[in-house]
């Protein structure tokens, strides 16, 4: 089978989650790339290293332009079966339109590589990671849009050929005027391996401190629950649930949060979960993979204080 | 101003999810069904506002069966002026975006609001569909949206920021957090939404393209480990050796 994945990138260098889904791609069948902008064609051809065969850049976009991003992909998905996404900010805007735009089924937030047994079946999450669905596509494109940190990806040497790409993008009615980037630098909530979230059990935005300590001592994102968004503690880009982000990091870290179910939701998809809470019955405890009894102005000063220990060792 | 905004039904957010007909469909024995929340506070309210500003209509758009028409109501005593209703029960996102189009497609409509995913099927799918279909911009997971005569700023989340983008002429968006604050129907509302034209129009008999053929729960979580808040030592040994995540 023939794969296109669309790769974004960030401030020059290929997104994590594309990378993720160039080697998704490349289990799949023989994998071209195309991407847009200002990366140098060193870094393209190193693609290679994740599975992709070939590498398709259009230098004429410079900006996120969803309507021109979208003819353009399209024009490179000709001769593909299957093109993939990473199920990221930018997939969620593009895969849509570039499915409608071929007539093809969609998949969002797959979670494994499809099943070819009998037709081709994708397993996502569903309700908002209380379930699972297989999700069969019938058309005869298929598109695929990969949530991110949901594979393992393995390198080799190999190395991609580059190739500029033009197609016809027409015109956009969208002007771009102003990229913001949120304050305070580190780790990405969406891309973080590890996350520090804390909850209205905190008490106040001046008791952050000791989070944010831990988050940079452990390189994580720092998360919060909804209340403490909404009563302006912390930012809303860091509300994680049902009603914001969702997020999949291999260790998530909740401090002071009760864990009701639409808190849960967003975080279901976490591999560990450590839960740091007063109440020995907050529900939270039931989905945690280890819990401690405790108030978090104390267990967490000692957690940094123990941790810190432990990398001087390593 | 002339509004669309697309209303889907979700289960209740504390809903039990099970499945019945060896696991091919949601069990909806004793579940609630509400507005799905991105639609409802966020899209539908900042239509409002929009067209309570300027002037126009908001009338709501909905691809279902009858089991919809309690939270097409609901919408209706929020404050939208009127509904539709594409009678048919879709299997897909694409069947949806379809229906929504050709609908539409020649009425006009200056903006076409939808949520930014729908809480059960999670698909972030139907509002880049009904762009495509109709030619027309669309602005993923926005978080404002402000119009000025006939050209409409919106802010959107991207990775690590929020790109600005201005638009004039029609558009579709989908909302997310940020966008309006959730309103609460009054006694008024409620008994103006009664009668409120809600129009049933046949469908176009769209397709849809990928079919779910299985549901699974997810495998009961073993017992959370309890250590003692004296003992951190033991947390980080957990880590480290145990699930090996530092
Ligand atoms: C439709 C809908 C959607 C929602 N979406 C979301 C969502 O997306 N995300 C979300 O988070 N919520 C969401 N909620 C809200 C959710 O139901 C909860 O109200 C919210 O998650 C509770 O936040 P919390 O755990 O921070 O606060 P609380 O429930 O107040 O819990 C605070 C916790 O801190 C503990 N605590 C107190 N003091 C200490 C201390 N010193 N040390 C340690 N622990 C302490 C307490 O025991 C308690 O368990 C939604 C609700 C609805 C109805
Ligand atoms: N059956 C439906 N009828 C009307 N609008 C819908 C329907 N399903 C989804 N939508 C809209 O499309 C958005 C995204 O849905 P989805 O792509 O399924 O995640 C929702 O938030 C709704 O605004």
């Amino acid at each position: 089978m023939s794969v296109l994945v669309f790769a974004d990138s960030n401030n020059g260098a290929i997104a994590k989650s594309a990378v993720e889904a160039i080697h998704y791609g490349s289990k799949i069948g023989e994998t071209t790339v195309i991407t847009y902008g200002n990366v140098d064609d060193s870094a393209l051809a190193s693609l290679g290293n994740y599975g992709a065969s070939k590498v398709l850049i259009n230098k004429s976009i410079n900006e996120f332009d969803g309507q021109k991003l979208s003819k353009l992909i399209r024009a490179a998905a000709e001769s593909a079966e299957v093109i993939v996404f990473a199920m990221d900010f930018s997939g969620k805007s593009l895969a849509s339109r570039v499915a409608a735009g071929l007539n093809a089924g969609l998949v969002s937030g797959a979670l494994g590589l499809p099943d070819t047994s009998n037709g081709f079946v994708v397993r996502k999450a569903v309700f908002s990671g209380k379930a699972f669905a297989n999700c069969k596509i019938n058309s005869d494109k298929k598109v695929i849009a990969l949530m991110p940190n949901s594979i393992q990806v393995e390198t080799n040497d190999a190395s991609a050929s580059v190739e500029e790409f033009n197609a016809d993008l027409g015109s956009s009615a969208v002007t771009v005027k102003e990229f913001k980037a949120k304050g305070g630098g580190g780790v990405l909530l969406t891309e973080a391996d590890v996350i520090v979230s804390a909850g209205r059990g905190l008490k106040g935005p001046e008791n952050w401190g000791m989070i944010e300590e831990l988050a940079t001592e452990m390189g994580a994102a720092t998360a919060c629950s909804r209340p403490v968004a909404d009563i302006g503690w912390r930012p809303h880009h860091e509300h994680v649930g049902q009603t914001g982000i969702a997020v999949r990091p291999n260790l998530y870290i909740a401090v002071g949060i009760s864990g009701a179910i639409q808190h849960l939701a967003g975080v279901n998809g976490s591999k560990v979960m450590v839960v740091i809470n007063t109440d020995a019955e907050a529900p939270f405890f039931k989905a945690a993979d280890y819990g401690v009894v405790g108030d978090a102005f104390d267990v967490v000063p000692k957690f940094i204080e123990k941790l810190k220990a432990f990398k001087a060792q390593q | 101003m002339k509004i669309l905004v697309c209303i889907s039904k979700a289960p209740d957010t504390t809903a039990k999810i099970s499945f019945t007909d060896s696991d091919t469909k949601f069990s909806e024995t004793g579940v609630q069904f509400i507005i799905n929340p991105y639609d409802e506070w966020y899209a539908l309210v900042r239509g409002l506002e929009l067209k309570e500003a300027n002037g126009g209509t908001v009338t709501t758009i909905s691809v279902g069966a009858a089991d919809y028409d309690p939270i097409i109501r609901k919408a209706l005593a929020i404050g939208a002026d009127d509904a539709v209703r594409i009678d048919t029960q879709p299997t897909d996102a694409f069947q949806v975006a379809s229906e929504i189009a050709n609908y539409a497609k020649d009425k006009g409509y200056d903006m076409v609001l939808c949520g930014k995913e729908t809480i059960n099927y999670n698909g972030s799918q139907v509002g880049g569909m009904i762009a495509e279909l109709m030619n027309l911009p669309y602005v993923s997971l926005a978080v404002k949206l402000e119009v000025n005569g006939g050209t409409a700023t919106i802010e959107r989340d991207m990775q690590g920021g929020t790109e600005v983008v201005e638009i004039s002429g029609a558009f579709v968006l989908s909302a997310s957090k940020g966008m309006a604050e959730q309103r609460i129907p009054n006694m008024r509302g409620i008994m103006q939404a009664r009668t409120k034209p809600l129009t049933v129009v046949p469908a176009s008999g769209s397709l849809a393209m990928t079919e779910i053929v299985s549901y699974e729960l997810p495998p009961a979580k073993s017992a959370c480990k309890m250590v003692d808040a004296e003992n951190m030592d033991e947390l980080i040994s957990l880590l480290h050796n145990e699930a090996k995540v530092i």
